[in-house]
């Protein structure tokens, strides 16, 4: 698990990370789309765990997780196909999703099957900063989890910096204040990205939400240490009954040779 | 009694403002001014005004004689049907448009499931000059078409919801999404005290003037300021809310919410939030909500378009849990009958929503001496169509 740690860590910077939802498109491609991203040399994964309300996402993603729900995904389901890998993941994993789904399941018992699962870290955008102290940060330490908190333009500076403080592995910059999937203004994420660059946190920085092409890739690129994807392989994933193309497909769309990102 | 949530806003573990990032500021924002807007003598005047040339305040609290009578009890009908757009909630609407116009804001945008408050938004954006768009579910616009017109008619922009279960949730998750993506100049104008905080404080306090209207109301015709028993329906609960706010509490007014049971509390097609749900985390709020074994939320499913929703306000979640307040269900059916009776007894025609309460009379048995206030939170003319279905079967 600390692999997520050393790859986002990496000087050279460049890392590319891809989401995608559980169970989608058929309930068994967790695996396969996991095993896909590893050989085509993606840096980690975001693997989301679908949600029947999932308010921080746009429709496409919304699509994906009601079709997983559809095919019977579900933490259960998910932890049991992790299994097979015997708590040791093909490449670094962190689990997206929302708090509901969790507390059903129990904080505790989620945090335990996670970590030995093999999974590095969580995110669960619905949980804010305020909250997470009573009721995650013990167990995250307790077993060994990351928990990744969302920045965006309008989180004040002060609020950054304590971010700042109790991250351990990376902080996800939101490149503009909007729901997955919508393309922003490129010179609002610039001036953002630009500010958080000057900012000169401890804890690295990835871009995500709005990553879609080589322009939006290459700002990540240049002040932040990487991007994350997620509705633009979704879309891909939509018409590519194979991992491997829809990925192929998703590097020529964000303009970069597989090779760089390994 | 205290009822406004804690700093955090918790009511008891109900609460709170469980919410992306992407909302902080603008959520801060309105918590940071609502309660020294609302305080102002300047909003106070503007909002007092309103409420009574343009609402229609206070309205009437009638005795109903005949249902009385059938009852063998006193019961009064708090008339919030005949507030301008046929239901209570044009009193929110109006205290948040003033804030969100005094916070200069540009936008309004709001989310409805039978119309009503989308009606309301429609209405008094028309009037204060602000632009709106309303998210309301596919299946609610087939069922809500006359209300849709006249939202349309006011100027508003409707936005047909199709995810989901294409009822309320689904329009609320469409309305918080679209106010992530134009955060700067849009005001939320949410619909119930549902919510992140400090929604549902404010929400319940610009609906408390229902409650304070009675206390005025029963001095002059029952000589006595609290009535013993309040009766209102849920669906996220702010008509209830208005009812019952300065009655919490007070030792001697039975509050009872009256939610809907659907085809049945066990039947699969329900509303029950309060008689079925469990803790968990829905629309930035930590209440009682109907979900599955895997924390997945529930369709909910009720004959009237504004109580279907899984979730429930976490003021109620608490006055239910610290036993300040019962909550009963009703089936869409002893709802119909319920509304058919007052219709022919009292020459009324209620609101599918409040007919829940109504029928609530069916399941207390007050002396005689005892005084009920029943809200009454909206007409029925929305409703004809099922009523008239209804009657056909009859």
């Amino acid at each position: 698990m600390n692999s997520l740690l050393k790859t986002v860590q990496r000087t050279s910077g460049k890392i590319l990370s891809v989401y995608y939802t559980a169970g989608f498109p058929k309930l068994e491609d967790t695996i396969s789309d996991m095993q896909a991203m590893a050989d085509k040399g993606v840096d980690f994964v975001e693997l989301g765990m679908p949600f029947s309300d999932p308010l921080a996402d746009g429709p496409v993603i919304q699509q994906a997780s009601t079709q997983a729900l559809a095919n019977g995904m579900g933490l259960k389901r998910l932890f049991e196909q992790l299994k097979q890998f015997n708590g040791t993941l093909p490449l670094p994993v962190l689990l997206m999703g929302y708090l509901n789904p969790v507390l059903q399941y129990g904080p505790e018992q989620f945090c335990r099957d996670a970590r030995q699962a093999g999974v590095a870290g969580l995110i669960l955008p619905d949980v804010p900063f305020s909250e997470y102290n009573s009721l995650l940060k013990e167990l995250m330490q307790r077993y060994g989890l990351h928990f990744v908190f969302l920045v965006t333009p309008t989180t004040p500076e002060s609020r950054i910096r304590e971010i700042d403080a109790v991250s351990t592995a990376f902080i996800y910059a939101v490149g503009a204040s909007s729901t997955t999937g919508t393309r922003t203004a490129i010179e609002e994420r610039a001036v953002f990205l630009r500010r958080l660059y000057q900012m000169k946190l401890k804890t690295p920085l990835i871009t995500g939400f709005g990553i879609n092409d080589q322009s939006s890739l290459g700002q990540a690129w240049k002040y932040t240490s990487g991007a994350i994807t997620g509705t633009a392989y979704i879309r891909l994933r939509m018409m590519h009954d194979d991992p491997h193309k829809a990925l192929d497909k998703l590097f020529q769309q964000l303009g970069i040779q597989p090779e760089k990102t390994i | 009694m205290n009822i406004h949530p804690d700093d955090r806003g918790y009511y008891g573990a109900f609460g709170g403002a469980w919410i992306p990032e992407l909302l902080q500021a603008n959520v801060s924002e309105l918590e940071g001014s609502y309660r020294s807007i609302i305080a102002s003598k300047g909003f106070q005047e503007e909002f007092r005004h309103l409420l009574k040339d343009y609402v229609g305040r206070p309205t009437p609290l009638f005795f109903a004689g005949n249902l009385s009578e059938h009852y063998g009890t006193r019961i009064y009908l708090k008339r919030e049907d005949l507030c301008h757009t046929g239901a209570h909630k044009l009193n929110n609407v109006v205290g948040q448009a003033l804030l969100a116009r005094r916070m200069g804001k540009e936008h309004i945008v709001a989310e409805t499931g039978a119309g009503q408050h989308g009606v309301a938004t429609a209405t008094v954006c028309a009037l204060l000059r602000l632009p709106c768009t309303v998210f309301m579910g596919k299946k609610d616009m087939e069922r809500q078409q006359l209300n849709v017109l006249r939202m349309r008619m006011l100027g508003a922009e409707v936005q047909e919801v199709t995810s989901g279960s294409q009822t309320l949730k689904d329009a609320t998750n469409e309305a918080i999404r679209y106010w992530i993506n134009h955060p700067l100049n849009t005001y939320y104008l949410i619909g119930s005290t549902i919510g992140p905080h400090p929604y549902p404080d404010l929400v319940a306090s610009l609906q408390s003037v229902i409650s304070r209207e009675i206390t005025t109301q029963l001095q002059e015709k029952e000589n006595k300021e609290v009535p013993d028993y309040v009766v209102a329906c849920v669906g996220g609960g702010s008509n209830a809310a208005g009812a019952f706010f300065h009655f919490i509490g007070n030792g001697v007014t039975r509050l009872i919410g009256a939610e809907a049971a659907g085809k049945g509390v066990q039947s699969g097609e329900t509303a029950a939030t309060i008689t079925l749900g469990s803790e968990g985390v829905l629309h930035g709020t930590r209440t009682l909500i109907m979900q599955d074994d895997d924390g997945q939320i529930s369709e909910a499913h009720s004959v009237s378009a504004g109580l279907d929703y899984p979730g429930i306000g976490p003021l109620h979640a608490w006055l239910s849990q610290s036993g300040k307040a019962d909550y009963m269900a009703v089936t869409d059916k002893e709802a119909l009958q319920a509304a058919l009776r007052l219709t022919r007894l009292e020459g009324i025609i209620p609101a599918l929503e409040s007919a829940h309460a109504l029928a609530i009379l069916e399941k207390i048995r007050p002396d005689k001496q005892q005084v009920l206030v029943i809200c009454l939170s909206g007409r029925g003319d929305k409703d004809m169509d099922t009523y008239q279905k209804y009657a056909d079967r009859l």
